[in-house]
Order: C-alpha cells, then structure tokens, then sequence
C-alpha cells in the first residue's frame, strides 16, 4: 500500500466525490453576543454584574448559543464568581464538570465546561474555563458545591486538568496506575484489526474518515 | 511449577495440572488478630464483586464495631470508553454505544444524546409529533421496568425475595412491549437523531392499553407486599438519611432529592419532547430517608402508567404520521421493518434502492457511511430518568462525527452521597442506602 494514495478515485480532502457534504461551514465557534440576549440571560448578566463589579476583567465573553448561555471566565476568578452565583443569583446546584480538549486552541486547549442549574430560578446557565496545555491548573469548587468532588476527579482522570484545592484529586474511572488522559484528542482509541472471510476490518480510528 | 504455597490457594495435583482452591481469607486468624489491636477500628472491602451492591461497586468501609465511620465508593470496575468510542463514530451510529451506558435506561440515554443533538442541527421543532409520542411514552415503560429492578433488587438485597420475583414478573411485560415496537428487549437504539428508528407496527396501541390494564393491576401485589409493612419499615424507615441541604451541594436528583420534598422533576420545570401537554403529578416525599424514595417510585410507576394512557389516545389519531424529520439529508434511511424473523431492512426499501432509483441507493450510501454534517457548537440537553437528571454535553465542530459529548450520569453523582447517608449508620443500612440512590454502575463508569 502506497502512503500517499489515499481515498477513492484519488480525492483528497474529505473524500467526498458527489458533492453530497455540500459546502463545509468553518467550524469556528460561536462568536461573542451583543445585548439584548434574549430570555432571561440580560436578567442573570445584569444581576452577575451588579452583585460582582469586577464583571467586566473576570467574564472573558459571554456566548448566546442555541438558547444557551455560555460566560467564559477566567480561572483566577473562578470561585469568587461561583460563589455568587450560588449565594446571590441562586445557582444552588452544579450538574458537573466536563472537559473538552480542543489541541488547535493555542494556549487555551484544555476546556472546563460548568452546567448550573438554578432550581428557585428555574434557569441554567454555564461556566467555561479555558487553560494552556503545558499549565493546566483551575481552582476546585468542590467548597462551592461539595458534588463537584467526584466530577473534577473524572475530569482530571480523562483530561489531566489539576484542579487546585481539590481535597483529593486521584483517578476515579481508569487504574491508579494508568498512564495518559484517555480523551485527550493526542490519546489513540486503540483496537484492533479484526479479519472476517478474509477481508479485514481496520480499528475504528484508522478507517476512513469524512472531516 | 511453583512451589510457593499461598495460605488463602492451597493447590493439589490432578491430571489437568496444578489446580488451585481459593479460599479467602482465614476468619480465625483474622479474629484472633483484630482481639489483639489496641483501637476497634476495622477497614472492610465490601465489592466489587458483592451481591448487594448493585453491580461492581466497591466500598472501603472503616467500622468501629458495627458502626461505620467512614465509606469510601470505589467505581470504574466498569469504564468502557463509551464518550471516548463515540468521538469515532457518526452522530447516528453514537446511539448504539450511548444506549449502553445506563442499561436499565437505554432509551433515556438515547433521548439526551438525541435532543443534543437536534439542538445543535436546530430541529428540535422539526421532529414530528408523532415521533415526540413515540419518545414520551417509550420513556415512560422505561421508567417502569428501571423502577421495577429498583425496587425488586433494592427488595432482595434487603432479604425480601418475593417483591424481586414480582417485580422482574411486570419488568418482563414492559420488555415484551419493547421487542413488539422496536424489535428488542435492552439497548434498542430506537431514538434517533430526527425522530425514532422505525414506525410503530400495526396494533401497538391495542398492545399498550392492555399491558397498562395488566400492569396497574400487577402493581396493586407489590404495594401490598411492601408498603406498610413493618419489617420493611424498620428496615427503610429513617435510614439512608440526606436532606435537602445536603442533596443540593451534592449534585443529587432523582428519587432521592424529591424524597426530600423538592418537586424538581425536568419534565415538568424544563419540559422537553412535549411533557407539557400530559397531565401527571411529581411525586414527593418528606422524611429524606430509603422509605421515602421507595414510595416515590411505586407511586411514579402509576405517573407513568397514566402519561403512557395520554400517549395512546394521541396515537390513535396519528396513525401513518411521519416518525422522522422531514430533512432527507438528515433522517436516517435505514426504513427498517418488522418481519418474521425479526427486525431488518423494509424490503420496499431495498426495492427502490437496488432496483429502480440510482439516486436513492447513492444518497443511502453516503448518508450511511459518510453520516451528516452538525454545525459546530456546543449544547446541553438534559432529561428527567429514573435516577435524576441525565445531561448530554454535546460538543461539535462541524463535522460528520461527535467532537465531545460528555454525559451527566444521575448515578454517578447520586453515588456520592453514599458517605453522606451512610457514615454513622449500621453496616447492614448501607446496604439499603445505596438500593434507594439505585445506581447503575454502568452508568456511574461509562
């Protein structure tokens, strides 16, 4: 097998020869709202910046995607902001903490997403918290919400994010002992051939791919 | 062959070779050496592999006498990559592995990831209502057959035989409908991105009036087996205590958060496929403790039942409505029918494809192998499961597959308030605190 030979009738690129795909989007993320935001964002903007003045240096940018509303945040500012949305704006539960490792975002590659959820406000909103690969340290909140122990441990395990604070940051759902951050995007899913009547079928990561 | 002789694997010779008896630990010994510390503290391993915890959960318990002080969870017996395995998949083929998560609640997990998804093409108010039925009240038979592993197995463990043999008796019927709809028992893969897999086959609302008939029935036996019974009350009653603070902070939803009397149920504070337009009511429940969360889950089980009587009236009048957007470039062509010997691709399809329409077999093809394009973005979708609030972080960067979805697990962050419940109680009511939080491992570990 040749290296250089790749998809079918010598296409490059997606591989798409019938034009289905159709015109590829740039994938570039959603780009920062302006007011109004609509819904009850500009209230819990609003409310944010009143009950904490440094809104403006702590609140990186704030997102309306899809009905949702995204405040990316600084990490040093993390707990102080939590804290009053739990205390004043009454975001009394965290849902979690994932992470997405996005490794073409320079210095910003490793993502903390936070999904609130108001229960007296009935609202949601979320927190994203962005850090360089080669330092990837944010606060804990699990002193804002205990229940983020156990999702910044995973978060941890899968992405090697450190969450300073934490009163025990171990691995959770791989082995003590393992090594690598499994979704990281550098880390290979692994597999392997299988053959069936004769013919043979890649691992999942190696076949044909239509980005 | 080694010589070592292990005092907990004593080996004899046989024909075969050296075969090993594992015993375990010597009690004796064990006794004689806890006699002889100076502090009463005991650390035992309880799991991973214990009947009563609920599948490979493992708990360090430290215990001065028969009091425990301290409860470790250990999870991640069962990790299997799944949020990892889906990043190469398409989005329509990332419903098979999501299924699998939380296996007594495949078509929650499916609902989560299926609505994210939509949000992120921007169809949620595409898909057709007869689809939004479909959901709602496969959800609902889902709710019952989990709470009825719930209560069978949380019954068991407890020393209660009969409510299990029950139970997984009514968990059979809601199966049996399941097989009927959408051709299997578990890990159906029914809801799809657009809508669900296939049309309901003929029949079906006759098929679910009755088994609802039959259920509501069957459930009066177990009510009567556990509900007021006063070893089940000793058992349950103040046991497993989290309140409403402590629930809160700990990210708990589900039964065990409404047992401390916050009505927070999704379908009805945030409504997604239509719930707003079924009359049902949140069960609650005040004393916090295993008793509580028991009776809130026989009582949803009659929500469910009366949600899923809404669903067929409405499907009577949507006979032969669409069950998948309308989009062609997203609606998976798979046209997929019930036959004699199981579900398999609609032969009318297979007609069309292969025998009269070239262009038809082309777009199959491409939308099978090469899946559809979802503009980048990211959302967060959650449903209302049997264990609490089921998130979808679905992340996209316009591509044919899945960039990241991470999923809010109910049992993963209910698990965490085992310490909580446990830490000052007997040994013997962990084991009824963690039946009440009903964690699926496979969920917990994904």
């Amino acid at each position: 097998m040749s290296e250089d030979k790749q998809g079918m009738f010598g296409a490059h690129g997606t591989g798409d020869t019938s034009g289905y795909g159709g015109l590829v989007a740039s994938a570039a993320s959603a780009g920062s709202a302006q007011r109004p935001f609509g819904g009850y964002f500009d209230q819990v903007t609003d409310d944010l910046e009143r009950a904490y003045p440094d809104f403006a240096d702590a609140i990186e940018r704030v997102v309306v995607d899809r009905g949702e509303l995204t405040l990316h945040i600084k990490r040093e500012r993390l707990v102080e902001v939590a804290l009053i949305l739990r205390d004043k704006l009454k975001f009394e539960m965290s849902m979690g903490v994932s992470g997405v490792h996005y490794p073409d975002d320079a210095n910003r590659e490793l993502h903390a997403v936070y999904h609130l959820l108001s229960v007296t406000n009935n609202q949601r909103i979320r927190l994203e918290v962005s850090v360089p690969d080669i330092d990837p340290h944010i606060p804990s909140l699990v002193e804002v919400w205990a229940g983020s122990n156990w999702n910044e441990r995973e978060t941890f395990d899968m992405f090697g994010i450190i969450f300073d604070g934490h009163p025990g940051l171990t691995r959770i759902l791989m082995p003590d002992d393992w090594q690598g951050h499994p979704q990281r995007k550098d880390y290979a899913l692994g597999g392997i051939a299988v053959e069936y009547k004769g013919a043979v079928v890649p691992p999942p990561s190696d076949r044909r791919s239509y980005k | 062959m080694s010589t070592y002789a292990d005092p907990y694997a004593s080996s004899r010779e046989t024909t075969e070779g050296t075969v090993f008896s594992v015993t375990g630990g010597d009690w004796d010994s064990l006794v004689t050496e806890i006699g002889q510390a100076k502090e009463e503290r005991v650390v035992v391993n309880m799991g991973p592999q214990h009947p009563s915890t609920h599948g490979v959960l493992r708990l360090v318990l430290e215990l001065e006498g028969e009091t425990v002080t301290e409860v470790r969870c250990g999870i991640g017996y069962l990790h299997t990559g799944i949020e990892k395995n889906i990043e190469f998949r398409n989005w329509t083929q990332a419903t098979t592995f999501v299924t699998r998560m939380d296996y007594l609640a495949p078509l929650f997990n499916e609902a989560a990831y299926c609505l994210g998804v939509e949000k992120l093409l921007g169809i949620t108010n595409d898909v057709p209502e007869k689809a939004n039925v479909i959901r709602v009240m496969m959800m609902e038979f889902n709710r019952i057959s989990s709470h009825m592993v719930a209560l069978g197995t949380g019954a068991l463990e407890l020393g209660a035989l009969s409510p299990m043999i029950f139970c997984f008796r009514e968990r059979e019927k809601v199966l049996d409908i399941f097989e009927f709809i959408s051709g299997l028992r578990m890990n159906m893969a029914y809801i799809r991105p657009g809508g669900v897999a296939q049309d309901l086959p003929t029949g079906t609302v006759e098929k679910i009036l009755a088994t609802v008939k039959d259920l509501r029935h069957s459930f009066k036996d177990n009510e009567k087996l556990l509900v007021g019974n006063s070893i089940w009350m000793k058992r349950t009653e103040g046991i497993g205590y989290l309140d409403l603070a402590g629930a809160t902070t700990l990210g708990v939803t589900g039964p065990v958060i409404r047992a401390t009397g916050l009505p927070l149920d999704l379908r009805k504070i945030q409504p997604y496929s239509g719930y707003e337009n079924y009359k049902f009511d949140v069960v609650t429940a005040d004393t916090c403790d295993v008793y509580g969360r028991f009776l809130i889950r026989i009582n949803e089980l009659e929500q469910s039942l009366r949600i899923i009587e809404q669903c067929a009236e409405k499907l009577k009048s949507l006979e032969g409505a669409p069950v998948m957007v309308a989009d062609k470039k997203i609606a998976w062509p798979a046209q997929l029918a019930i036959g004699a010997d199981g579900m398999g691709n609609s032969l009318s399809h297979i007609r069309e494809i292969m025998g009269t329409s070239m262009e038809s077999l082309i777009h199959h093809f491409k939308l099978v192998t090469e899946g559809f394009r979802v503009p980048a973005g990211q959302v967060y979708s959650a449903v209302e499961s049997p264990r609490g609030e089921l998130g979808a972080h679905v992340v996209s960067d316009g591509g044919t597959r899945p960039y990241r979805v991470h999923f809010r697990e109910p049992s993963f962050n209910n698990l965490q308030s085992t310490s909580a419940m446990c830490e000052g109680s007997m040994v013997a009511d962990i084991i009824g605190a963690v039946a009440s939080i009903d964690p699926v491992m496979g969920g917990v570990d994904r």
